[in-house]
Protein backbone atom coordinates (compact mmCIF):
# COMPACT_ATOMS: atom_id res chain seq x y z
CA UNK A 1 0.00 0.00 0.00
CA UNK A 2 1.96 2.89 -1.55
CA UNK A 3 -1.30 5.26 -0.01
CA UNK A 4 0.38 4.62 4.01
CA UNK A 5 4.00 5.95 3.24
CA UNK A 6 2.42 8.66 1.10
CA UNK A 7 0.07 9.76 3.81
CA UNK A 8 1.95 9.54 6.34
CA UNK A 9 4.59 12.38 4.31
CA UNK A 10 1.90 14.37 3.13
CA UNK A 11 0.59 14.57 7.15
CA UNK A 12 3.86 15.64 8.08
CA UNK A 13 4.44 18.47 4.84
CA UNK A 14 0.93 19.85 5.83
CA UNK A 15 1.11 20.47 9.71
CA UNK A 16 4.49 21.61 9.02
CA UNK A 17 4.00 24.11 6.72
CA UNK A 18 0.50 25.30 8.92
CA UNK A 19 -1.32 25.02 5.64
CA UNK A 20 -4.40 27.60 6.18
CA UNK A 21 -6.99 25.59 4.44
CA UNK A 22 -6.33 22.96 7.11
CA UNK A 23 -5.82 25.04 10.30
CA UNK A 24 -9.00 26.65 9.26
CA UNK A 25 -11.02 23.21 9.12
CA UNK A 26 -9.23 21.98 12.07
CA UNK A 27 -10.31 24.99 14.46
CA UNK A 28 -13.18 24.83 13.16
CA UNK A 29 -14.17 21.10 13.82
CA UNK A 30 -12.66 21.81 17.45
CA UNK A 31 -15.10 25.31 17.68
CA UNK A 32 -18.14 22.89 16.20
CA UNK A 33 -17.36 19.83 18.29
CA UNK A 34 -15.99 21.32 21.85
CA UNK A 35 -19.00 23.30 21.27
CA UNK A 36 -21.44 20.80 21.18
CA UNK A 37 -19.48 18.47 23.76
CA UNK A 38 -19.84 21.54 26.63
CA UNK A 39 -23.90 21.72 25.44
CA UNK A 40 -24.24 17.56 26.22
CA UNK A 41 -22.48 18.58 28.99
CA UNK A 42 -24.72 21.08 30.29
CA UNK A 43 -27.91 18.92 29.73
CA UNK A 44 -26.70 15.48 30.28
CA UNK A 45 -24.72 15.88 33.40
CA UNK A 46 -27.75 17.24 35.54
CA UNK A 47 -29.89 14.82 33.50
CA UNK A 48 -27.52 12.13 34.24
CA UNK A 49 -27.40 13.19 38.31
CA UNK A 50 -31.14 13.56 38.31
CA UNK A 51 -31.82 9.82 37.00
CA UNK A 52 -28.66 8.56 39.90
CA UNK A 53 -30.46 10.50 42.76
CA UNK A 54 -34.12 10.35 41.66
CA UNK A 55 -36.73 7.60 42.08
CA UNK A 56 -40.00 8.04 40.13
CA UNK A 57 -42.34 5.59 38.34
CA UNK A 58 -40.94 4.98 34.68
CA UNK A 59 -37.30 5.78 35.53
CA UNK A 60 -36.53 2.18 34.45
CA UNK A 61 -38.07 2.81 30.68
CA UNK A 62 -36.47 6.31 30.59
CA UNK A 63 -33.11 4.51 31.56
CA UNK A 64 -33.21 1.93 28.74
CA UNK A 65 -34.51 4.62 26.25
CA UNK A 66 -31.41 6.85 27.40
CA UNK A 67 -29.45 4.24 27.22
CA UNK A 68 -30.44 2.88 23.04
CA UNK A 69 -30.33 6.41 21.96
CA UNK A 70 -26.63 6.25 23.07
CA UNK A 71 -26.95 4.31 19.60
CA UNK A 72 -28.42 7.05 17.46
CA UNK A 73 -26.84 6.70 13.90
CA UNK A 74 -25.03 10.15 12.92
CA UNK A 75 -26.92 10.20 9.30
CA UNK A 76 -30.37 10.03 10.83
CA UNK A 77 -29.90 12.91 13.45
CA UNK A 78 -28.49 14.98 10.26
CA UNK A 79 -31.74 14.17 8.72
CA UNK A 80 -33.82 14.96 11.25
CA UNK A 81 -32.04 18.51 12.42
CA UNK A 82 -32.28 18.83 8.60
CA UNK A 83 -36.08 18.89 8.28
CA UNK A 84 -36.40 21.17 10.88
CA UNK A 85 -34.03 23.88 10.01
CA UNK A 86 -34.60 23.47 6.49
CA UNK A 87 -36.39 26.70 4.72
CA UNK A 88 -39.77 24.43 4.79
CA UNK A 89 -39.48 23.08 8.12
CA UNK A 90 -40.86 24.34 11.50
CA UNK A 91 -37.78 26.19 12.50
CA UNK A 92 -36.60 27.39 9.08
CA UNK A 93 -37.29 31.27 9.81
CA UNK A 94 -33.94 31.13 11.92
CA UNK A 95 -31.62 30.48 8.96
CA UNK A 96 -29.84 28.30 10.69
CA UNK A 97 -29.15 25.62 8.17
CA UNK A 98 -25.52 25.45 6.67
CA UNK A 99 -24.28 27.17 9.13
CA UNK A 100 -21.64 26.20 12.28
CA UNK A 101 -24.62 26.58 14.80
CA UNK A 102 -26.72 23.99 12.57
CA UNK A 103 -24.17 21.25 12.98
CA UNK A 104 -23.17 22.05 16.46
CA UNK A 105 -27.26 21.62 17.43
CA UNK A 106 -26.60 18.52 15.24
CA UNK A 107 -23.82 16.89 17.40
CA UNK A 108 -25.15 18.14 20.75
CA UNK A 109 -28.44 15.89 19.89
CA UNK A 110 -25.96 12.92 18.76
CA UNK A 111 -24.06 13.08 22.48
CA UNK A 112 -26.11 14.23 24.89
CA UNK A 113 -27.75 10.82 25.81
CA UNK A 114 -24.23 9.50 25.80
CA UNK A 115 -23.42 11.61 28.72
CA UNK A 116 -26.26 11.34 29.48
CA UNK A 117 -26.75 7.58 30.18
CA UNK A 118 -22.78 7.26 31.12
CA UNK A 119 -22.85 9.99 33.90
CA UNK A 120 -26.21 8.41 35.27
CA UNK A 121 -24.47 4.89 35.79
CA UNK A 122 -21.27 6.50 37.38
CA UNK A 123 -23.36 8.55 39.38
CA UNK A 124 -25.45 5.77 40.11
CA UNK A 125 -23.04 3.32 41.74
CA UNK A 126 -21.29 6.50 43.40
CA UNK A 127 -24.78 7.13 45.44
CA UNK A 128 -25.52 3.63 46.02
CA UNK A 129 -22.26 4.07 48.52
CA UNK A 130 -23.23 7.50 49.86
CA UNK A 131 -27.48 7.41 50.04
CA UNK A 132 -26.83 6.56 53.81
CA UNK A 133 -24.43 9.69 54.67
CA UNK A 134 -26.61 12.32 52.44
CA UNK A 135 -29.91 10.71 54.42
CA UNK A 136 -27.61 10.90 57.93
CA UNK A 137 -26.76 15.01 57.26
CA UNK A 138 -29.98 15.25 55.82
CA UNK A 139 -29.46 16.36 52.59
CA UNK A 140 -32.16 17.59 49.89
CA UNK A 141 -32.04 15.80 46.37
CA UNK A 142 -30.53 18.95 45.14
CA UNK A 143 -27.71 19.45 47.45
CA UNK A 144 -27.13 15.58 47.04
CA UNK A 145 -27.26 15.53 43.03
CA UNK A 146 -24.48 18.70 43.50
CA UNK A 147 -22.23 16.17 45.89
CA UNK A 148 -22.58 13.64 43.39
CA UNK A 149 -21.62 15.32 40.56
CA UNK A 150 -18.86 16.99 42.28
CA UNK A 151 -17.44 13.48 43.76
CA UNK A 152 -17.16 11.88 40.48
CA UNK A 153 -16.21 15.10 38.38
CA UNK A 154 -12.62 12.56 37.58
CA UNK A 155 -15.19 10.12 36.27
CA UNK A 156 -17.43 12.70 34.65
CA UNK A 157 -14.26 14.07 32.28
CA UNK A 158 -13.68 10.65 30.80
CA UNK A 159 -17.57 10.73 30.05
CA UNK A 160 -17.01 14.19 28.50
CA UNK A 161 -14.33 13.34 26.84
CA UNK A 162 -16.48 9.99 25.44
CA UNK A 163 -19.07 12.25 24.06
CA UNK A 164 -16.59 15.20 22.43
CA UNK A 165 -14.54 11.64 21.07
CA UNK A 166 -18.19 10.80 19.16
CA UNK A 167 -18.72 14.35 18.02
CA UNK A 168 -15.29 14.86 16.34
CA UNK A 169 -15.26 11.97 14.63
CA UNK A 170 -19.09 11.63 12.95
CA UNK A 171 -19.43 12.83 9.66
CA UNK A 172 -23.17 11.69 8.90
CA UNK A 173 -24.59 14.70 10.65
CA UNK A 174 -22.39 17.45 10.09
CA UNK A 175 -22.71 16.68 6.26
CA UNK A 176 -26.57 16.91 5.62
CA UNK A 177 -27.15 19.96 8.22
CA UNK A 178 -23.28 21.73 7.36
CA UNK A 179 -23.48 21.10 3.65
CA UNK A 180 -19.52 20.85 3.74
CA UNK A 181 -19.15 24.17 2.20
CA UNK A 182 -15.98 25.47 1.88
CA UNK A 183 -14.28 27.95 3.99
CA UNK A 184 -17.88 27.76 5.78
CA UNK A 185 -19.10 24.60 7.29
CA UNK A 186 -16.08 21.73 6.15
CA UNK A 187 -14.68 20.27 8.98
CA UNK A 188 -11.93 17.50 9.26
CA UNK A 189 -14.86 14.33 8.88
CA UNK A 190 -16.27 16.33 5.41
CA UNK A 191 -13.03 16.98 4.21
CA UNK A 192 -11.91 13.56 4.39
CA UNK A 193 -14.85 12.50 2.80
CA UNK A 194 -14.63 14.89 0.42
CA UNK A 195 -11.10 13.78 -0.75
CA UNK A 196 -11.85 10.28 -0.46
CA UNK A 197 -14.81 10.86 -3.27
CA UNK A 198 -12.15 12.55 -5.77
CA UNK A 199 -10.00 9.42 -5.20
CA UNK A 200 -7.08 11.80 -3.15
CA UNK A 201 -7.18 8.43 -0.96
CA UNK A 202 -3.30 9.38 0.46
CA UNK A 203 -4.66 12.61 1.33
CA UNK A 204 -7.86 11.37 2.61
CA UNK A 205 -5.72 9.70 4.80
CA UNK A 206 -3.17 12.39 6.08
CA UNK A 207 -6.36 14.43 7.14
CA UNK A 208 -7.45 11.15 9.30
CA UNK A 209 -3.56 11.21 10.70
CA UNK A 210 -3.87 14.86 11.61
CA UNK A 211 -7.62 14.55 13.03
CA UNK A 212 -6.36 11.41 14.99
CA UNK A 213 -3.39 13.04 16.66
CA UNK A 214 -5.63 16.14 17.25
CA UNK A 215 -8.05 13.48 19.56
CA UNK A 216 -4.79 12.33 21.22
CA UNK A 217 -3.50 15.59 22.54
CA UNK A 218 -6.73 16.74 23.73
CA UNK A 219 -7.24 13.23 25.43
CA UNK A 220 -3.36 13.78 26.93
CA UNK A 221 -3.96 17.67 27.79
CA UNK A 222 -6.86 16.62 29.73
CA UNK A 223 -5.29 13.71 31.58
CA UNK A 224 -2.46 16.24 32.44
CA UNK A 225 -4.92 18.68 33.80
CA UNK A 226 -6.99 15.48 36.03
CA UNK A 227 -3.65 14.35 37.59
CA UNK A 228 -2.47 17.19 38.52
CA UNK A 229 -5.23 17.54 40.27
CA UNK A 230 -5.92 14.52 41.54
CA UNK A 231 -2.44 15.10 42.80
CA UNK A 232 -3.46 18.25 44.21
CA UNK A 233 -6.28 16.76 45.99
CA UNK A 234 -4.67 14.00 47.67
CA UNK A 235 -1.72 16.02 49.15
CA UNK B 1 -16.60 28.27 36.29
CA UNK B 2 -19.62 28.65 37.39
CA UNK B 3 -22.59 26.82 35.69
CA UNK B 4 -24.56 30.35 34.23
CA UNK B 5 -21.30 31.65 33.26
CA UNK B 6 -20.70 28.00 31.41
CA UNK B 7 -24.40 28.24 30.25
CA UNK B 8 -23.52 32.21 29.12
CA UNK B 9 -20.67 30.98 27.19
CA UNK B 10 -22.41 28.26 25.31
CA UNK B 11 -24.56 30.68 23.88
CA UNK B 12 -22.25 32.96 23.24
CA UNK B 13 -20.40 30.75 21.22
CA UNK B 14 -23.31 29.48 19.44
CA UNK B 15 -24.37 33.58 18.81
CA UNK B 16 -21.19 33.65 17.42
CA UNK B 17 -21.93 31.52 14.93
CA UNK B 18 -24.53 32.57 13.41
CA UNK B 19 -23.52 35.34 12.66
CA UNK B 20 -24.86 35.94 8.56
CA UNK B 21 -22.66 37.09 6.50
CA UNK B 22 -23.54 40.20 3.79
CA UNK B 23 -24.58 39.03 0.36
CA UNK B 24 -24.11 35.33 0.68
CA UNK B 25 -25.86 32.95 -1.68
CA UNK B 26 -25.58 29.02 -1.69
CA UNK B 27 -25.69 27.53 -4.67
CA UNK B 28 -27.28 23.46 -4.61
CA UNK B 29 -24.95 21.76 -6.89
CA UNK B 30 -24.51 18.55 -8.74
CA UNK B 31 -20.98 16.63 -6.98
CA UNK B 32 -18.71 16.53 -10.78
CA UNK B 33 -19.02 20.74 -10.97
CA UNK B 34 -17.61 20.63 -7.50
CA UNK B 35 -14.97 17.41 -7.17
CA UNK B 36 -13.42 18.66 -10.10
CA UNK B 37 -12.54 22.20 -8.99
CA UNK B 38 -14.51 24.01 -11.58
CA UNK B 39 -15.86 26.33 -8.54
CA UNK B 40 -12.37 26.82 -6.70
CA UNK B 41 -11.41 27.94 -10.66
CA UNK B 42 -15.17 30.61 -10.83
CA UNK B 43 -15.84 31.80 -7.24
CA UNK B 44 -12.73 34.11 -6.72
CA UNK B 45 -12.85 35.75 -9.81
CA UNK B 46 -16.78 36.26 -9.72
CA UNK B 47 -15.84 37.25 -6.15
CA UNK B 48 -13.29 39.72 -6.98
CA UNK B 49 -15.59 41.58 -9.33
CA UNK B 50 -19.15 41.61 -7.23
CA UNK B 51 -18.08 40.80 -3.71
CA UNK B 52 -20.55 38.49 -3.49
CA UNK B 53 -19.54 34.84 -1.59
CA UNK B 54 -20.87 31.81 -3.31
CA UNK B 55 -21.41 28.52 -0.76
CA UNK B 56 -21.90 25.77 -2.44
CA UNK B 57 -23.71 22.76 -1.52
CA UNK B 58 -22.49 19.76 -3.76
CA UNK B 59 -24.99 16.68 -3.44
CA UNK B 60 -26.66 14.62 -6.27
CA UNK B 61 -28.64 16.54 -8.92
CA UNK B 62 -31.61 14.33 -7.34
CA UNK B 63 -30.86 16.01 -3.94
CA UNK B 64 -29.76 18.86 -4.87
CA UNK B 65 -33.31 19.53 -6.75
CA UNK B 66 -35.26 18.42 -3.72
CA UNK B 67 -33.44 21.20 -1.12
CA UNK B 68 -33.52 23.87 -4.22
CA UNK B 69 -37.41 22.99 -4.03
CA UNK B 70 -37.46 22.92 0.24
CA UNK B 71 -36.21 26.80 -0.02
CA UNK B 72 -32.10 25.54 1.06
CA UNK B 73 -30.39 27.42 -1.93
CA UNK B 74 -30.78 30.47 -3.99
CA UNK B 75 -29.13 28.53 -7.37
CA UNK B 76 -29.73 25.34 -8.79
CA UNK B 77 -26.81 24.01 -10.88
CA UNK B 78 -27.43 20.45 -12.05
CA UNK B 79 -27.77 18.51 -15.02
CA UNK B 80 -30.95 16.86 -15.57
CA UNK B 81 -32.47 18.83 -18.16
CA UNK B 82 -36.12 16.76 -17.51
CA UNK B 83 -36.32 17.08 -13.90
CA UNK B 84 -35.00 21.10 -14.13
CA UNK B 85 -37.73 21.83 -16.44
CA UNK B 86 -40.05 19.84 -14.18
CA UNK B 87 -38.61 22.14 -11.24
CA UNK B 88 -39.30 25.41 -13.01
CA UNK B 89 -42.61 24.57 -14.22
CA UNK B 90 -43.78 23.23 -10.46
CA UNK B 91 -43.42 27.36 -9.72
CA UNK B 92 -39.87 26.35 -8.13
CA UNK B 93 -37.67 28.11 -9.64
CA UNK B 94 -38.07 31.21 -12.11
CA UNK B 95 -35.94 30.15 -15.69
CA UNK B 96 -33.82 27.23 -17.08
CA UNK B 97 -30.45 28.10 -19.06
CA UNK B 98 -28.22 25.85 -20.64
CA UNK B 99 -24.60 26.89 -19.18
CA UNK B 100 -22.14 24.61 -20.27
CA UNK B 101 -21.25 20.83 -21.55
CA UNK B 102 -19.42 17.74 -21.61
CA UNK B 103 -20.27 14.28 -22.10
CA UNK B 104 -20.40 10.62 -20.31
CA UNK B 105 -17.72 8.07 -20.93
CA UNK B 106 -17.64 4.23 -19.94
CA UNK B 107 -14.26 3.53 -17.96
CA UNK B 108 -13.32 0.00 -17.16
CA UNK B 109 -10.31 -2.16 -15.90
CA UNK B 110 -7.56 -2.51 -18.47
CA UNK B 111 -8.37 -5.69 -19.29
CA UNK B 112 -11.77 -5.22 -20.57
CA UNK B 113 -13.55 -8.52 -19.90
CA UNK B 114 -16.91 -6.97 -21.88
CA UNK B 115 -14.84 -6.30 -24.72
CA UNK B 116 -15.52 -2.48 -24.86
CA UNK B 117 -12.58 -0.93 -25.96
CA UNK B 118 -13.28 1.39 -29.05
CA UNK B 119 -17.12 0.70 -29.43
CA UNK B 120 -18.57 3.73 -30.27
CA UNK B 121 -22.77 3.17 -29.53
CA UNK B 122 -23.18 3.06 -26.02
CA UNK B 123 -26.68 1.21 -26.17
CA UNK B 124 -24.53 -1.59 -27.95
CA UNK B 125 -21.37 -1.45 -25.15
CA UNK B 126 -24.34 -1.84 -22.38
CA UNK B 127 -25.84 -4.82 -24.13
CA UNK B 128 -22.54 -6.25 -24.02
CA UNK B 129 -21.98 -6.07 -20.29
CA UNK B 130 -25.45 -7.52 -19.60
CA UNK B 131 -24.71 -10.55 -22.05
CA UNK B 132 -21.18 -11.28 -20.47
CA UNK B 133 -22.68 -10.58 -17.02
CA UNK B 134 -19.30 -8.05 -16.78
CA UNK B 135 -19.39 -6.17 -13.09
CA UNK B 136 -21.23 -3.12 -13.53
CA UNK B 137 -21.14 -0.50 -10.73
CA UNK B 138 -24.13 2.20 -11.37
CA UNK B 139 -24.70 5.10 -8.80
CA UNK B 140 -28.04 4.27 -8.20
CA UNK B 141 -29.03 7.56 -6.20
CA UNK B 142 -30.88 9.58 -8.68
CA UNK B 143 -28.30 11.93 -9.67
CA UNK B 144 -28.42 13.18 -13.01
CA UNK B 145 -25.59 10.46 -14.22
CA UNK B 146 -27.92 7.89 -12.46
CA UNK B 147 -30.84 9.37 -14.67
CA UNK B 148 -28.92 9.60 -17.90
CA UNK B 149 -27.45 5.50 -17.35
CA UNK B 150 -30.63 4.32 -16.96
CA UNK B 151 -32.33 6.14 -19.57
CA UNK B 152 -29.13 4.66 -21.85
CA UNK B 153 -29.98 0.97 -20.73
CA UNK B 154 -33.59 1.39 -21.47
CA UNK B 155 -32.96 2.33 -24.89
CA UNK B 156 -30.32 -0.93 -24.78
CA UNK B 157 -33.64 -2.86 -24.21
CA UNK B 158 -32.08 -4.44 -20.94
CA UNK B 159 -33.30 -4.30 -17.43
CA UNK B 160 -30.29 -4.31 -15.19
CA UNK B 161 -32.32 -4.20 -11.68
CA UNK B 162 -33.41 -7.50 -12.31
CA UNK B 163 -29.63 -8.20 -12.11
CA UNK B 164 -29.00 -5.87 -8.60
CA UNK B 165 -27.05 -7.25 -6.68
CA UNK B 166 -25.14 -9.76 -9.16
CA UNK B 167 -23.30 -8.23 -11.85
CA UNK B 168 -25.02 -5.07 -11.54
CA UNK B 169 -23.87 -2.96 -8.68
CA UNK B 170 -25.94 -0.26 -7.19
CA UNK B 171 -23.59 1.79 -4.66
CA UNK B 172 -25.62 4.57 -3.98
CA UNK B 173 -23.68 6.66 -3.47
CA UNK B 174 -21.85 10.05 -5.68
CA UNK B 175 -20.02 9.57 -8.25
CA UNK B 176 -16.02 9.85 -6.43
CA UNK B 177 -17.15 6.80 -4.61
CA UNK B 178 -18.89 5.08 -7.14
CA UNK B 179 -15.60 4.69 -9.23
CA UNK B 180 -13.61 4.41 -6.21
CA UNK B 181 -16.03 0.90 -6.17
CA UNK B 182 -15.80 0.29 -9.67
CA UNK B 183 -11.80 0.45 -9.35
CA UNK B 184 -11.87 -1.85 -6.01
CA UNK B 185 -13.68 -4.59 -8.08
CA UNK B 186 -13.04 -3.87 -11.69
CA UNK B 187 -16.65 -3.22 -12.52
CA UNK B 188 -17.51 -1.10 -15.44
CA UNK B 189 -18.46 2.56 -14.35
CA UNK B 190 -20.45 5.25 -15.96
CA UNK B 191 -18.88 9.00 -15.07
CA UNK B 192 -19.17 11.98 -16.77
CA UNK B 193 -15.58 13.19 -18.03
CA UNK B 194 -15.10 15.95 -16.07
CA UNK B 195 -14.70 13.81 -13.10
CA UNK B 196 -12.75 11.09 -14.27
CA UNK B 197 -10.54 13.52 -15.65
CA UNK B 198 -9.67 15.02 -12.09
CA UNK B 199 -10.30 11.65 -10.36
CA UNK B 200 -6.88 10.80 -8.16
CA UNK B 201 -7.66 6.82 -7.84
CA UNK B 202 -7.66 5.48 -11.55
CA UNK B 203 -5.87 2.40 -10.71
CA UNK B 204 -5.48 0.50 -14.16
CA UNK B 205 -8.78 2.00 -15.23
CA UNK B 206 -9.18 3.20 -18.95
CA UNK B 207 -12.11 5.25 -21.18
CA UNK B 208 -13.38 2.58 -22.94
CA UNK B 209 -16.39 4.16 -24.65
CA UNK B 210 -16.42 7.63 -25.73
CA UNK B 211 -17.80 10.08 -28.02
CA UNK B 212 -21.43 8.59 -28.96
CA UNK B 213 -23.66 11.61 -29.34
CA UNK B 214 -25.86 9.68 -26.65
CA UNK B 215 -23.35 10.39 -23.73
CA UNK B 216 -24.34 14.25 -23.94
CA UNK B 217 -23.86 15.78 -20.94
CA UNK B 218 -25.54 19.56 -20.70
CA UNK B 219 -25.66 21.84 -17.44
CA UNK B 220 -28.23 24.10 -16.38
CA UNK B 221 -28.66 26.66 -14.22
CA UNK B 222 -31.71 27.91 -12.52
CA UNK B 223 -32.63 31.15 -9.90
CA UNK B 224 -34.46 29.64 -7.66
CA UNK B 225 -38.36 31.44 -7.65
CA UNK B 226 -38.94 34.30 -4.69
CA UNK B 227 -42.27 33.83 -5.15
CA UNK B 228 -42.25 30.03 -3.67
CA UNK B 229 -39.12 30.59 -1.23
CA UNK B 230 -38.91 34.29 -0.11
CA UNK B 231 -35.84 33.74 1.73
CA UNK B 232 -34.00 34.14 -2.07
CA UNK B 233 -30.82 36.72 -2.20
CA UNK B 234 -32.70 37.49 -5.40
CA UNK B 235 -30.65 40.32 -6.55
CA UNK B 236 -26.83 38.41 -5.87
CA UNK B 237 -28.27 35.27 -6.93
CA UNK B 238 -29.81 36.75 -10.37
CA UNK B 239 -26.32 38.19 -10.58
CA UNK B 240 -24.13 35.08 -10.28
CA UNK B 241 -26.36 33.18 -12.97
CA UNK B 242 -26.21 36.30 -15.42
CA UNK B 243 -22.32 36.57 -14.38
CA UNK B 244 -21.87 32.53 -15.38
CA UNK B 245 -24.13 33.48 -19.02
CA UNK B 246 -22.31 36.29 -20.05
CA UNK B 247 -19.22 36.35 -22.07
CA UNK B 248 -16.72 36.12 -19.44
CA UNK B 249 -18.51 34.42 -17.69
CA UNK B 250 -18.72 31.45 -20.54
CA UNK B 251 -14.93 32.40 -21.28
CA UNK B 252 -13.74 31.54 -17.59
CA UNK B 253 -15.37 28.16 -17.97
CA UNK B 254 -13.99 27.33 -21.19
CA UNK B 255 -10.31 28.30 -20.16
CA UNK B 256 -10.78 25.65 -16.89
CA UNK B 257 -8.32 22.73 -17.25
CA UNK B 258 -7.33 19.69 -15.43
CA UNK B 259 -4.00 18.07 -16.48
CA UNK B 260 -3.93 19.85 -19.81
CA UNK B 261 -7.46 19.10 -20.83
CA UNK B 262 -10.34 21.69 -20.93
CA UNK B 263 -13.78 19.71 -18.84
CA UNK B 264 -16.98 22.19 -19.39
CA UNK B 265 -17.30 23.95 -22.88
CA UNK B 266 -19.83 26.98 -22.19
CA UNK B 267 -22.86 27.00 -24.44
CA UNK B 268 -24.93 29.13 -23.13
CA UNK B 269 -27.71 31.18 -25.65
CA UNK B 270 -26.65 28.86 -28.24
Amino acid sequence: MQDFGAAFSLAFELVMRADRDLVEIVLLSLRVSLSAALLACLIGLPLGAFLAAARFRGRGTVIVTLNALMGLPPVVVGLLVYLHLSRAGPLGFLGLLYTPTAMIIAQTILITPIVAALSRQVLEDLNAEYAEQFRAFGLSRWQSMQALLWDARYALVTVSLAGFGRAIAEVGAVMIVGGNIDHVTRVMTTAIALETSRGELALALALGLVLMVLALSINAAVQGVRMNAEKRAYA
Amino acid sequence: MTLPRLTATAFALCLANSAAAQDTIIVQSTTSTANSGLYDHLLPIFKGESGISVNVVAVGTGQAIKNAANCDGDVLLVHAKAAEEAFVSAGHGLARFDLMYNDFVLVGPAADPAGLRGMGDVQEALKTIAKTDAPFASRGDDSGTHKKEMQLWAESGVDPGASSGTWYRETGSGMGATLNVGVGMAAYVMTDRATWLSFGNKGDFEVLVEGDPDMFNQYGVIVVNPEHCPNVQLEPAQTFVDWLLSNEGQDAIGAYERNGAQLFFPNAGE
